[in-house]
Protein backbone atom coordinates (compact mmCIF):
# COMPACT_ATOMS: atom_id res chain seq x y z
CA UNK A 1 0.00 0.00 0.00
CA UNK A 2 3.06 2.20 1.04
CA UNK A 3 5.43 2.32 -1.36
CA UNK A 4 9.46 2.81 -0.52
CA UNK A 5 9.32 5.99 -3.10
CA UNK A 6 6.22 7.37 -1.32
CA UNK A 7 8.04 7.31 2.02
CA UNK A 8 11.11 9.09 0.14
CA UNK A 9 8.59 11.98 -1.07
CA UNK A 10 7.00 12.53 2.39
CA UNK A 11 10.67 12.45 3.78
CA UNK A 12 12.33 14.94 1.40
CA UNK A 13 9.13 17.36 2.34
CA UNK A 14 9.65 16.85 5.87
CA UNK A 15 13.88 17.80 5.33
CA UNK A 16 12.80 20.79 3.16
CA UNK A 17 10.26 22.24 5.70
CA UNK A 18 12.89 21.66 8.59
CA UNK A 19 15.41 22.56 6.37
CA UNK A 20 14.06 26.30 5.42
CA UNK A 21 12.99 26.86 8.82
CA UNK A 22 16.21 26.20 10.22
CA UNK A 23 17.86 28.82 7.96
CA UNK A 24 19.61 31.90 9.29
CA UNK A 25 17.02 34.76 9.41
CA UNK A 26 19.47 36.89 6.29
CA UNK A 27 18.85 33.34 4.10
CA UNK A 28 15.35 32.66 4.73
CA UNK A 29 14.55 37.20 3.93
CA UNK A 30 16.61 36.83 0.41
CA UNK A 31 14.36 33.44 -0.20
CA UNK A 32 11.29 35.15 0.87
CA UNK A 33 11.59 37.98 -1.51
CA UNK A 34 13.25 36.14 -3.96
CA UNK A 35 9.58 33.23 -3.81
CA UNK A 36 7.18 36.72 -3.49
CA UNK A 37 9.02 38.06 -6.82
CA UNK A 38 7.18 35.29 -8.92
CA UNK A 39 3.43 37.27 -7.79
CA UNK A 40 5.40 40.76 -8.82
CA UNK A 41 3.10 40.02 -13.04
CA UNK A 42 -0.08 39.22 -11.52
CA UNK A 43 0.36 42.66 -9.07
CA UNK A 44 0.92 44.34 -12.22
CA UNK A 45 -2.08 42.62 -13.83
CA UNK A 46 -4.28 43.08 -10.54
CA UNK A 47 -3.65 46.63 -10.40
CA UNK A 48 -4.68 47.37 -14.16
CA UNK A 49 -7.69 45.58 -13.59
CA UNK A 50 -8.06 47.57 -10.51
CA UNK A 51 -8.26 50.63 -12.52
CA UNK A 52 -9.76 49.85 -15.52
CA UNK A 53 -13.24 50.56 -14.09
CA UNK A 54 -12.47 54.24 -12.75
CA UNK A 55 -10.48 54.59 -16.19
CA UNK A 56 -13.49 54.20 -17.60
CA UNK A 57 -15.93 55.48 -15.58
CA UNK A 58 -13.81 58.95 -15.80
CA UNK A 59 -14.09 58.28 -19.75
CA UNK A 60 -17.78 58.81 -19.23
CA UNK A 61 -18.05 60.96 -16.84
CA UNK A 62 -20.16 64.64 -17.77
CA UNK A 63 -18.47 68.12 -18.83
CA UNK A 64 -20.39 69.91 -16.84
CA UNK A 65 -19.39 67.95 -13.66
CA UNK A 66 -15.97 67.95 -14.55
CA UNK A 67 -16.17 72.04 -14.29
CA UNK A 68 -18.12 71.89 -11.38
CA UNK A 69 -15.04 69.85 -9.97
CA UNK A 70 -12.60 72.41 -11.29
CA UNK A 71 -14.31 75.15 -10.02
CA UNK A 72 -14.53 73.13 -6.43
CA UNK A 73 -10.69 72.67 -6.70
CA UNK A 74 -9.91 76.11 -7.75
CA UNK A 75 -11.46 77.00 -4.47
CA UNK A 76 -9.41 74.27 -1.88
CA UNK A 77 -6.79 75.37 -3.82
CA UNK A 78 -6.68 78.82 -2.92
CA UNK A 79 -7.77 78.25 0.96
CA UNK A 80 -4.70 75.95 1.00
CA UNK A 81 -2.34 78.69 -0.50
CA UNK A 82 -3.54 80.93 2.35
CA UNK A 83 -3.30 78.38 5.03
CA UNK A 84 0.52 77.52 3.47
CA UNK A 85 1.18 81.54 3.97
CA UNK A 86 0.01 81.21 7.27
CA UNK A 87 1.66 77.86 8.11
CA UNK A 88 4.99 79.60 6.92
CA UNK A 89 4.86 82.56 8.91
CA UNK A 90 4.09 80.26 12.03
CA UNK A 91 7.46 78.19 11.05
CA UNK A 92 9.59 81.23 10.71
CA UNK A 93 7.85 82.11 14.00
CA UNK A 94 9.02 78.56 15.59
CA UNK A 95 12.47 79.15 14.16
CA UNK A 96 12.98 82.40 15.38
CA UNK A 97 11.64 80.94 18.84
CA UNK A 98 13.83 78.32 18.82
CA UNK A 99 17.15 80.01 17.76
CA UNK A 100 16.79 82.34 20.38
CA UNK A 101 16.17 79.19 23.26
CA UNK A 102 19.29 77.49 21.45
CA UNK A 103 16.62 75.08 20.51
CA UNK A 104 17.34 72.32 18.38
CA UNK A 105 15.74 73.34 14.63
CA UNK A 106 12.90 69.96 13.50
CA UNK A 107 13.92 69.43 9.84
CA UNK A 108 10.80 69.28 8.11
CA UNK A 109 9.05 65.96 6.86
CA UNK A 110 10.03 64.50 3.41
CA UNK A 111 6.93 61.81 2.34
CA UNK A 112 6.64 59.15 -0.54
CA UNK A 113 3.41 57.92 -1.78
CA UNK A 114 3.52 54.52 -2.51
CA UNK A 115 0.31 52.25 -3.08
CA UNK A 116 -0.66 48.98 -1.19
CA UNK A 117 -0.42 45.98 -3.28
CA UNK A 118 -1.31 42.86 -1.22
CA UNK A 119 -2.93 42.38 2.38
CA UNK A 120 -1.31 39.59 4.35
CA UNK A 121 -3.65 36.50 3.63
CA UNK A 122 -3.25 34.81 6.77
CA UNK A 123 -5.42 35.67 9.64
CA UNK A 124 -3.11 36.04 12.28
CA UNK A 125 -0.95 38.93 11.38
CA UNK A 126 -1.78 42.41 10.25
CA UNK A 127 0.87 43.64 7.32
CA UNK A 128 0.60 45.17 3.73
CA UNK A 129 2.84 44.78 0.94
CA UNK A 130 3.64 48.27 -0.68
CA UNK A 131 5.04 48.88 -4.46
CA UNK A 132 8.71 51.03 -2.97
CA UNK A 133 11.16 49.52 -2.06
CA UNK A 134 15.34 49.94 -1.63
CA UNK A 135 15.58 51.61 -5.07
CA UNK A 136 13.30 54.41 -4.06
CA UNK A 137 15.26 54.97 -0.52
CA UNK A 138 13.12 52.72 1.30
CA UNK A 139 14.60 50.97 4.68
CA UNK A 140 13.31 49.57 7.63
CA UNK A 141 11.50 50.68 10.46
CA UNK A 142 9.78 53.85 8.35
CA UNK A 143 6.75 55.01 9.73
CA UNK A 144 3.72 54.75 7.09
CA UNK A 145 0.74 57.76 7.43
CA UNK A 146 -2.29 58.70 5.30
CA UNK A 147 -3.51 62.04 5.90
CA UNK A 148 -5.56 60.86 8.76
CA UNK A 149 -2.77 59.32 10.82
CA UNK A 150 -0.36 57.07 11.54
CA UNK A 151 -0.81 53.45 9.95
CA UNK A 152 2.26 51.82 10.87
CA UNK A 153 6.21 50.92 10.12
CA UNK A 154 8.20 48.92 7.75
CA UNK A 155 9.14 45.64 8.77
CA UNK A 156 11.22 44.44 5.86
CA UNK A 157 12.00 45.86 2.47
CA UNK A 158 12.57 44.55 -1.05
CA UNK A 159 14.48 46.17 -3.91
CA UNK A 160 10.48 47.01 -5.24
CA UNK A 161 8.24 46.59 -2.66
CA UNK A 162 8.34 46.43 1.33
CA UNK A 163 6.17 44.65 4.12
CA UNK A 164 4.38 47.24 6.09
CA UNK A 165 3.79 45.96 9.94
CA UNK A 166 -0.11 47.91 10.87
CA UNK A 167 -0.95 48.87 14.20
CA UNK A 168 -2.51 46.75 16.21
CA UNK A 169 -0.12 43.77 14.86
CA UNK A 170 1.83 42.37 17.67
CA UNK A 171 5.15 43.43 16.40
CA UNK A 172 3.93 46.88 16.12
CA UNK A 173 4.45 48.72 19.62
CA UNK A 174 4.07 52.45 19.25
CA UNK A 175 4.99 54.98 22.23
CA UNK A 176 1.99 56.87 22.64
CA UNK A 177 0.86 60.33 24.14
CA UNK A 178 -2.50 61.31 25.35
CA UNK A 179 -3.09 65.05 24.58
CA UNK A 180 -4.41 66.06 27.89
CA UNK A 181 -3.15 68.13 31.03
CA UNK A 182 -0.83 65.10 32.47
CA UNK A 183 1.17 64.33 28.62
CA UNK A 184 0.44 60.43 29.65
CA UNK A 185 2.35 58.42 27.75
CA UNK A 186 1.48 54.74 27.02
CA UNK A 187 2.52 52.18 24.52
CA UNK A 188 0.29 51.22 21.80
CA UNK A 189 -0.52 47.12 21.53
CA UNK A 190 -3.03 45.30 19.55
CA UNK A 191 -6.41 44.37 20.65
CA UNK A 192 -7.91 42.04 18.43
CA UNK A 193 -7.80 39.90 15.35
CA UNK A 194 -11.54 41.40 14.17
CA UNK A 195 -11.45 45.05 14.67
CA UNK A 196 -9.12 46.63 12.71
CA UNK A 197 -9.87 50.25 13.92
CA UNK A 198 -9.39 49.73 17.63
CA UNK A 199 -5.87 49.14 19.54
CA UNK A 200 -5.24 49.19 23.43
CA UNK A 201 -3.18 51.80 24.94
CA UNK A 202 -1.53 50.33 27.68
CA UNK A 203 1.10 50.66 30.77
CA UNK A 204 -0.86 54.45 31.05
CA UNK A 205 -0.27 55.86 34.91
CA UNK A 206 -2.67 54.92 37.48
CA UNK A 207 -3.05 58.04 38.11
CA UNK A 208 -4.07 59.07 34.26
CA UNK A 209 -6.84 61.41 33.90
CA UNK A 210 -8.33 59.97 30.31
CA UNK A 211 -11.47 61.11 28.91
CA UNK A 212 -13.25 59.85 25.82
CA UNK A 213 -12.32 62.08 22.46
CA UNK A 214 -8.84 63.17 23.73
CA UNK A 215 -6.16 62.95 20.85
CA UNK A 216 -3.58 60.59 21.40
CA UNK A 217 -0.02 61.23 19.03
CA UNK A 218 3.63 59.18 19.32
CA UNK A 219 5.77 60.55 21.45
CA UNK A 220 8.46 60.65 19.92
CA UNK A 221 10.47 57.62 22.54
CA UNK A 222 11.67 54.58 20.87
CA UNK A 223 13.39 56.27 17.95
CA UNK A 224 11.24 55.07 15.15
CA UNK A 225 8.42 57.07 15.22
CA UNK A 226 8.81 61.55 15.05
CA UNK A 227 6.49 62.77 17.86
CA UNK A 228 3.69 64.46 17.31
CA UNK A 229 2.10 62.08 14.79
CA UNK A 230 -1.95 61.58 14.90
CA UNK A 231 -3.08 58.23 15.99
CA UNK A 232 -6.72 58.22 17.16
CA UNK A 233 -8.80 59.48 20.04
CA UNK A 234 -9.46 57.86 23.46
CA UNK A 235 -12.96 55.71 23.25
CA UNK A 236 -12.68 54.29 27.39
CA UNK A 237 -10.25 53.63 30.10
CA UNK A 238 -9.95 51.65 32.44
CA UNK A 239 -7.92 50.53 35.46
CA UNK A 240 -5.82 46.98 35.46
CA UNK A 241 -3.72 44.71 37.79
CA UNK A 242 -5.38 46.05 40.65
CA UNK A 243 -4.70 49.40 40.00
CA UNK A 244 -0.94 49.80 39.22
CA UNK A 245 -1.62 51.21 35.86
CA UNK A 246 -4.01 52.15 33.20
CA UNK A 247 -5.41 50.85 30.07
CA UNK A 248 -7.55 52.66 27.25
CA UNK A 249 -8.76 51.87 23.81
CA UNK A 250 -8.23 53.93 21.09
CA UNK A 251 -9.97 54.35 18.03
CA UNK A 252 -7.62 54.79 15.18
CA UNK A 253 -7.59 57.77 12.65
CA UNK A 254 -6.78 55.69 9.98
CA UNK A 255 -8.89 53.23 8.48
CA UNK A 256 -6.87 50.19 8.24
CA UNK A 257 -9.21 48.09 6.48
CA UNK A 258 -9.35 50.34 3.39
CA UNK A 259 -5.79 51.45 2.68
CA UNK A 260 -4.92 51.85 -0.77
CA UNK A 261 -2.45 54.68 -0.67
CA UNK A 262 0.37 55.34 2.11
CA UNK A 263 3.02 57.61 2.63
CA UNK A 264 6.37 56.60 3.05
CA UNK A 265 7.72 59.22 5.61
CA UNK A 266 11.67 60.28 5.64
CA UNK A 267 12.14 62.05 9.23
CA UNK B 1 2.44 10.92 -12.31
CA UNK B 2 0.26 12.45 -13.95
CA UNK B 3 2.23 15.64 -15.07
CA UNK B 4 -0.46 17.65 -16.53
CA UNK B 5 -2.69 17.60 -13.30
CA UNK B 6 0.71 18.07 -11.29
CA UNK B 7 1.20 21.48 -12.99
CA UNK B 8 -2.48 22.34 -13.03
CA UNK B 9 -2.48 21.86 -9.14
CA UNK B 10 0.50 23.66 -8.74
CA UNK B 11 -0.80 26.25 -11.50
CA UNK B 12 -4.35 26.23 -9.18
CA UNK B 13 -2.39 26.78 -6.03
CA UNK B 14 -0.01 29.73 -7.10
CA UNK B 15 -3.19 32.06 -7.73
CA UNK B 16 -5.47 30.63 -4.97
CA UNK B 17 -2.39 32.27 -2.78
CA UNK B 18 -2.37 35.38 -5.34
CA UNK B 19 -6.40 35.71 -5.19
CA UNK B 20 -5.82 35.47 -1.17
CA UNK B 21 -3.50 38.10 -0.72
CA UNK B 22 -4.91 40.35 -3.46
CA UNK B 23 -8.81 40.25 -2.72
CA UNK B 24 -10.20 41.76 0.42
CA UNK B 25 -13.99 41.44 0.38
CA UNK B 26 -13.81 38.11 2.60
CA UNK B 27 -11.70 40.08 5.30
CA UNK B 28 -14.41 43.07 4.83
CA UNK B 29 -17.80 40.81 5.16
CA UNK B 30 -17.27 38.54 7.23
CA UNK B 31 -13.76 39.04 9.39
CA UNK B 32 -11.71 36.30 7.76
CA UNK B 33 -9.68 35.15 4.76
CA UNK B 34 -10.82 32.14 3.47
CA UNK B 35 -7.53 29.73 2.62
CA UNK B 36 -8.37 27.81 -0.72
CA UNK B 37 -5.06 25.69 -0.22
CA UNK B 38 -6.68 23.05 2.47
CA UNK B 39 -9.38 22.33 -0.34
CA UNK B 40 -6.89 21.91 -3.35
CA UNK B 41 -4.43 19.56 -0.78
CA UNK B 42 -8.23 17.15 -0.25
CA UNK B 43 -8.58 17.04 -4.05
CA UNK B 44 -4.44 16.38 -4.39
CA UNK B 45 -4.95 13.57 -2.21
CA UNK B 46 -8.34 11.87 -3.08
CA UNK B 47 -7.01 12.34 -7.28
CA UNK B 48 -3.16 12.81 -7.37
CA UNK B 49 -0.40 10.60 -6.38
CA UNK B 50 2.18 11.57 -3.29
CA UNK B 51 4.37 12.84 -5.62
CA UNK B 52 1.88 15.82 -6.28
CA UNK B 53 0.71 15.98 -2.62
CA UNK B 54 4.24 16.53 -1.48
CA UNK B 55 5.22 19.29 -4.10
CA UNK B 56 1.61 20.88 -3.26
CA UNK B 57 2.79 21.18 0.56
CA UNK B 58 5.87 22.64 -0.17
CA UNK B 59 5.22 24.95 -3.27
CA UNK B 60 1.97 26.19 -1.82
CA UNK B 61 3.55 26.50 1.97
CA UNK B 62 5.91 28.90 0.42
CA UNK B 63 3.96 30.88 -1.53
CA UNK B 64 2.05 31.57 1.08
CA UNK B 65 4.35 32.19 3.34
CA UNK B 66 6.19 34.71 0.81
CA UNK B 67 3.22 36.99 0.91
CA UNK B 68 2.58 36.35 4.44
CA UNK B 69 4.34 37.61 7.33
CA UNK B 70 5.08 33.77 8.81
CA UNK B 71 8.44 32.37 9.05
CA UNK B 72 9.16 30.94 5.32
CA UNK B 73 8.26 27.24 5.41
CA UNK B 74 5.86 26.95 8.27
CA UNK B 75 3.07 26.17 6.61
CA UNK B 76 4.56 22.93 4.55
CA UNK B 77 4.25 20.91 6.96
CA UNK B 78 0.57 21.79 7.96
CA UNK B 79 -0.57 21.02 4.57
CA UNK B 80 1.06 17.53 4.12
CA UNK B 81 -0.22 17.07 7.44
CA UNK B 82 -3.49 17.76 5.49
CA UNK B 83 -2.32 15.22 2.29
CA UNK B 84 -1.41 12.79 3.76
CA UNK B 85 -3.72 10.41 6.16
CA UNK B 86 -6.47 11.23 3.36
CA UNK B 87 -4.24 9.96 0.62
CA UNK B 88 -3.50 7.21 3.19
CA UNK B 89 -7.28 6.34 3.35
CA UNK B 90 -8.67 7.76 -0.03
CA UNK B 91 -9.91 4.19 -1.43
CA UNK B 92 -12.32 4.56 1.73
CA UNK B 93 -13.19 7.89 1.09
CA UNK B 94 -16.47 8.51 -1.51
CA UNK B 95 -14.63 11.52 -3.09
CA UNK B 96 -17.00 12.26 -5.58
CA UNK B 97 -20.01 13.05 -3.38
CA UNK B 98 -20.18 16.76 -3.03
CA UNK B 99 -20.98 16.28 1.24
CA UNK B 100 -17.97 14.12 1.59
CA UNK B 101 -16.31 16.96 -0.31
CA UNK B 102 -17.77 19.49 2.30
CA UNK B 103 -16.58 17.56 5.54
CA UNK B 104 -13.35 16.78 4.32
CA UNK B 105 -13.04 20.57 3.47
CA UNK B 106 -14.25 21.55 6.86
CA UNK B 107 -11.73 19.42 8.50
CA UNK B 108 -8.86 20.20 6.90
CA UNK B 109 -10.13 24.04 6.81
CA UNK B 110 -10.21 24.06 10.75
CA UNK B 111 -7.04 22.22 11.13
CA UNK B 112 -4.37 24.08 8.86
CA UNK B 113 -4.90 27.75 11.12
CA UNK B 114 -5.02 25.70 13.78
CA UNK B 115 -1.83 23.93 13.27
CA UNK B 116 0.12 26.63 11.46
CA UNK B 117 -0.68 28.58 15.01
CA UNK B 118 0.57 25.60 17.15
CA UNK B 119 3.78 25.90 15.22
CA UNK B 120 4.30 29.60 15.50
CA UNK B 121 3.65 29.57 18.96
CA UNK B 122 5.90 26.53 20.03
CA UNK B 123 8.92 28.64 17.40
CA UNK B 124 7.85 31.94 19.96
CA UNK B 125 6.34 34.06 17.54
CA UNK B 126 3.51 36.15 18.89
CA UNK B 127 0.75 35.91 16.44
CA UNK B 128 -2.68 38.04 16.49
CA UNK B 129 -5.11 36.05 18.22
CA UNK B 130 -8.14 36.65 20.57
CA UNK B 131 -11.77 35.40 21.54
CA UNK B 132 -12.20 37.11 17.89
CA UNK B 133 -10.14 34.38 16.04
CA UNK B 134 -12.87 31.60 16.92
CA UNK B 135 -14.52 33.03 14.99
CA UNK B 136 -11.89 33.69 12.40
CA UNK B 137 -11.94 29.60 12.91
CA UNK B 138 -15.34 29.73 12.08
CA UNK B 139 -15.68 31.52 8.55
CA UNK B 140 -12.32 29.68 7.41
CA UNK B 141 -13.53 26.22 8.22
CA UNK B 142 -17.77 27.24 6.61
CA UNK B 143 -15.65 29.18 3.66
CA UNK B 144 -13.27 26.03 2.94
CA UNK B 145 -16.05 23.74 3.54
CA UNK B 146 -17.94 25.48 0.83
CA UNK B 147 -15.47 25.83 -0.99
CA UNK B 148 -14.33 22.22 -1.59
CA UNK B 149 -16.71 20.97 -3.74
CA UNK B 150 -15.85 24.40 -5.84
CA UNK B 151 -12.28 23.47 -6.30
CA UNK B 152 -13.11 19.79 -7.18
CA UNK B 153 -16.02 20.94 -9.77
CA UNK B 154 -13.15 23.33 -11.27
CA UNK B 155 -10.32 20.92 -11.25
CA UNK B 156 -12.11 18.31 -12.47
CA UNK B 157 -13.42 20.85 -15.54
CA UNK B 158 -9.61 21.76 -16.18
CA UNK B 159 -8.69 17.69 -16.18
CA UNK B 160 -11.89 17.37 -18.59
CA UNK B 161 -11.02 20.16 -20.99
CA UNK B 162 -7.58 20.60 -21.59
CA UNK B 163 -6.05 17.09 -20.38
CA UNK B 164 -5.88 13.80 -22.36
CA UNK B 165 -8.57 11.61 -21.86
CA UNK B 166 -8.42 8.00 -21.13
CA UNK B 167 -9.48 5.84 -24.35
CA UNK B 168 -12.63 3.80 -22.89
CA UNK B 169 -12.60 0.17 -24.26
CA UNK B 170 -15.69 -1.06 -26.07
CA UNK B 171 -16.82 -4.22 -25.46
CA UNK B 172 -17.91 -5.16 -29.18
CA UNK B 173 -15.34 -6.52 -31.01
CA UNK B 174 -15.94 -7.48 -34.86
CA UNK B 175 -14.97 -11.17 -34.68
CA UNK B 176 -17.21 -12.19 -31.50
CA UNK B 177 -20.06 -10.79 -33.36
CA UNK B 178 -23.29 -13.15 -33.45
CA UNK B 179 -24.38 -12.84 -37.03
CA UNK B 180 -28.14 -13.60 -37.28
CA UNK B 181 -29.27 -14.74 -40.29
CA UNK B 182 -32.37 -16.22 -42.07
CA UNK B 183 -31.70 -20.12 -42.74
Amino acid sequence: MFKQKNYFALGAVIFVAVLILSLPASATTRLKFAISSWFLPLFGLADTAQRLPADLADTVLPRRELLQQIAKLRTENQQLKEQQIQTAAIARENDQLRTSLNWQKQAPWKLKLANVVTRDPANWWRTVQIDLGTRDGLRENLPILTASGLVGRISSVKQSSAQVVLLGDPSCRVSALVENAGRDTGILLASGPLDTSLVQLTYLASSANLKSGQNVVTSGLGGIFPKGIPIGQIVDARSVEYGLYTEARVKLNASLGSLEQVWVLFP
Amino acid sequence: MNLFQTSLILAFAFLAVFAQAALDAPRHLLGAQIDLLPGLMIFTALNAGLPAIALLAVFGGLWLDSLSANPLGISILPLLAIGWPIYLRRELILRDLPFAQFVLGAGASAAMPLLTVLMLLSGSQEPLLGWGSLWQLVVMTLGGAVATPLVFALMNWFNHALGYQVRTESSFRLDREIKRTRR
